[in-house]
């Protein structure tokens, strides 16, 4: 009995011969983000430098915070495609708010402070979530389907808000008092980002509430079977609206991230975006059958994506050359897990 | 390798067509097979006894040329042969109906039937062609079932009859049926049989698996039976009774026990009320307005074939059917309407019949498996306490005597007995009322058979109430204290322990044979 390492507790490490098998395996990550940067390191004398190390980390910022909620869905089993489009509805709802709440009625405009601002916005993105996680839940809609009218949805409500324009002063006005949007995206504390501080504090907290919460043990289960996990007592429709909410508030929060970062939101901010969370969750290890993952292997998952299309951009390959790369990295994850999953289906 | 049991060439047996010489098969660490001598004989049917885990199925399967055997060899007409396929298996004429059906529910009985190998033309598919050889088949096997329909629309004795339908299809020269009456009523077990007789007389040898062991012995020509790899007996049909069989399946006598006796129940504490489950379409009725109570420290049992409603009884009680009509009580409170999890709360907990489906969680160790029931009560704060998790678990290994190395070792470590014992043992630990168990001893060996049996007596002399579902005779006359007897939805008898099987076969609507 020696429950004390957590990787145990994580199924995705509990292979039987735990100790050197599944760390070679779940390494490979580690091993490709050490590959990027000692390759791009010597290609770049600018790539390994303390300042590039943390604008790339800032980018990384907002796909580990999307990632993280993915990982959640694909945990039980299920995959959130609306993701990229809440990001940028999440900008455009802050933005909104920024601009001023205008009552025509009473005739004067509300301007929220910047910490409404959020609250609202991280609100508004859980309750998109929660929309998806009951249609799954409860009215039994593939997740694949349900969240790709989302997107959808979520996408044309961004451009009809904003008629498709962009949302550029978010830097609010002192005579408001809504001052202080760009901290996230700007400031630093003790030197690192606000927004890769905001990162590691969201993968701490998932990463214990995975390992150690009642919750988390539903989710592995909910993903590992769920029809076992039922009979077991576990609230399955609960669980799963829990987790497309929460993937939906994690994407809002990479929204603040992101239009922070900008200080302007546009409406097809985080197009796409919703593909390379769900890479950084494969290449983390995660199964897509659900059930196998942690917030470790996505967060490096994340790190190798990030650092790999910065890298690339830094010793001056194409775009479109990066896009076959990516693609690449994607396939060779899925393979290696696919090996690590024994045969079975993906 | 014993060759004392190894048949010898009689005079006047049949020829043989396909023998397995000193066949062994290891998977891994498991050696499955220990060098076996089999034989098929034209024209006979050759019966293989043995438990769950015995290694009928993989001896099967290397005869169908579905696995290759790590040493050893098959001859076929006198020459050593290797099959690379199960269609290099078929092109030989060997085919198999396995156990698990394998037909896709969404296509017609008539693209099944003819899967892989269509009637080709010019122009497509010879869709008419195909029509008439599945009408022909399916008449040889007085089944009105119409090629044009889908296999997912047939009810499961049906779909397994098209199964059959698609090995005769080949013109098998030896057919293996690997547990082919398990989903069949009695009058199509009797269908089957007389189709086996007229491939018998066509010449064709058939090699067969059943657990219903009188079943078998009404067809076979031969025996053989395997028991942990090793063949022990051999014996044609004339030399043999039911007896033999399970004396060598078994290898010495085994008893499941008796009720336990030495003290007095308690209250009622499952009231079950005039219960209706119906189907997905809601036309059919799968259990009719069934009453029934159990008491503290009684053991029932529910007696049933296979479609007589015993798992949509339970899983309605358990709270994953609803119940159309009726009601449904513990302790007097009615939780007809109550969550799962509400249900397990109040302590009424279920042991699904399928633990790979129901059970259990693949992607989890032994001990969060054991635990995933009980999470609610290990919370201490925000998250779980390791501690009390890991004094949970080992309670519950210690006591329902789970045999594993380590409790953080994946599930699938564990062999079918003691992953049985861990949903049994994941129940438990929610410190249950009553426990419904639905066929508790599916495909695990006699020993963890015995063990699982011993586990409910210990459990209702503690004052559980226990109600178990079975479909072996056997296991009705073990710790049960009350047989219930269930035929289409109703209860159709209700007898004591001291009840003989062939009454409970009566009862259940299964042809009594003698």
């Amino acid at each position: 009995m020696s429950n004390t390492d957590v990787s145990k507790l994580a199924p995705a490490a509990a292979k039987q011969k735990i100790n050197i098998a599944g760390l070679l395996i779940e390494g490979r990550a580690f091993a490709a983000l050490l590959v990027i940067i000692v390759f791009f390191s010597l290609m770049s004398p600018n790539y390994l430098t303390v300042s590039n190390l943390l604008i790339m980390s800032s980018h990384v910022a907002i796909y580990g915070i999307l990632a993280i909620g993915m990982l959640l869905v694909i945990l039980t089993g299920g995959i959130d495609l609306s993701v990229g489009s809440v990001l940028g509805l999440a900008g455009i709802v802050a933005g909104f708010l920024m601009q001023g709440v205008t009552f025509n009625s009473m005739g004067i405009i509300l301007y929220p402070p910047v910490w409404a601002v959020v609250v609202m916005t991280l609100a508004f993105g859980a309750f998109l979530g929660s929309i998806t996680g009951v249609l799954v839940a409860y009215m039994r809609v593939p997740a694949f389907v349900a969240t790709l009218g989302i997107l959808y949805v979520a996408r044309g409500i961004a451009l009809l808000i904003t008629n498709g324009l962009t949302y550029n002063n978010l830097g609010g006005n002192d005579t408001y008092g809504n001052t202080g949007f760009d901290w996230l995206g700007f400031n630093r504390l003790f030197g690192i980002p606000v927004s890769v501080v905001v990162l590691a504090i969201l993968a701490a907290v998932f990463g214990i509430m995975l390992a150690r919460s009642a919750f988390g043990r539903w989710i592995y289960a909910t993903g590992g079977n769920q029809r076992a996990a039922e009979l077991s007592g576990v609230p399955v429709p609960f669980v799963h609206v829990c987790v497309y909410a929460l993937s939906g508030m994690l994407a809002s929060v990479a929204g603040l991230v992101l239009s922070s970062q900008l200080t302007s939101a546009g409406p097809t901010a985080g197009f796409t975006y919703e593909m390379i969370a769900i890479a950084a969750v494969v290449i983390g290890g995660a199964s897509l059958n659900g059930g196998r993952g942690n917030v470790r292997g996505t967060m490096l998952g994340a790190f190798v994506i990030g650092f790999l299309s910065d890298g690339l951009v830094i010793i001056g390959v194409s775009a479109y050359w990066q896009t076959v790369f990516t693609g690449a990295v994607i396939v060779l994850a899925v393979l290696l897990n696919s090996l690590q999953y024994g045969g079975k289906r993906f | 390798m014993d060759t004392s049991v190894f048949p010898a060439p009689e005079a006047g047996a049949a020829e043989v067509v396909l023998s397995a010489r000193n066949v062994a098969k290891v998977f891994g660490s498991i050696q499955a097979l220990k060098g076996v001598n089999f034989d098929v004989h034209r024209g006979q049917v050759t019966t293989l006894f043995g438990e769950n885990g015995a290694g009928k199925s993989t001896l099967m399967k290397i005869l169908s040329g579905v696995y290759k055997p790590t040493s050893g060899e098959i001859i076929l007409d006198g020459e050593t042969i290797e099959f690379g396929s199960s269609t290099e298996a078929r092109d030989h004429g060997i085919s198999i109906i396995h156990q698990e059906l394998s037909l896709a529910p969404n296509m017609t009985v008539r693209d099944n039937i003819f899967m892989g190998r269509e009637i080709r033309t010019p122009y497509g598919v010879d869709f008419a062609e195909e029509e008439r050889q599945c009408r022909l088949l399916l008449s040889e096997l007085e089944e009105n079932i119409d090629p044009r329909i889908k296999v997912e629309d047939l009810r499961l004795g049906q779909q397994q009859i098209v199964e059959i339908a698609r090995a005769l299809s080949v013109n098998s020269r030896i057919l293996i049926m690997d547990e082919p009456t398990s989903a069949l009523s009695a009058s199509e077990v009797e269908v089957l049989f007389k189709v086996i007789g007229d491939l018998k007389s066509r010449g064709v040898s058939i090699v067969y698996i059943s657990h219903h062991l009188e079943e078998a012995l009404q067809i076979t020509d031969h025996a053989v039976v395997l028991r942990d790899g090793n063949m022990t007996a051999y014996a044609p049909r004339a030399d043999i009774d039911l007896e033999w069989i399970v004396r060598n399946m078994v290898g010495e006598h085994f008893n499941l026990g008796s009720p336990p006796t030495d003290y007095t129940f308690g209250d009622v504490v499952l009231e079950v009320e005039g219960v209706t489950v119906c189907d997905s379409t809601g036309n059919q009725r799968l259990v009719d307005e069934l009453s029934l109570s159990v008491r503290g420290g009684e053991i029932v049992c529910i007696y049933g074939l296979m479609g007589a409603g015993r798992t949509e009884l339970l899983e309605c009680l358990a709270g994953r059917l609803t119940a159309e009509t009726g009601k449904v009580r513990l302790y007097g409170r009615e939780i007809t309407r109550a969550s799962i999890a509400d249900r397990i709360a109040a302590g009424l907990v279920l042991v699904p019949e399928d633990r790979q489906r129901d059970g259990l969680v693949q992607t989890m160790t032994i001990g969060q498996n054991l635990s995933l029931a009980n999470l609610r009560r290990l919370v201490r704060g925000l998250f779980t306490s390791r501690r009390l998790e890991r004094d949970h678990i080992s309670n519950a290994i210690r006591r329902t005597t789970i045999k594993a190395g380590s409790p953080d070792h994946l599930i699938g470590s564990l062999s079918g007995g003691n992953q049985q014992k861990v949903v049994i043992g994941k129940m438990w630990s929610t410190n249950p009322k009553a426990l419904l168990l639905d066929e508790p001893s599916r495909g695990i060996d006699i020993g963890a058979k015995a063990e699982v049996f011993r586990l409910l007596a210990e459990g209702a002399r503690e004052g559980l109430a226990v109600l178990y579902t079975t479909s072996e005779v056997g296991e009705c006359l073990s710790v049960a204290h009350r047989i219930i007897v269930m035929h289409k939805g109703k209860i159709s008898a209700e007898f004591g322990s001291d009840v003989t099987k062939a009454r409970i076969m009566a009862a259940s609507g299964e042809a009594v044979v003698h």
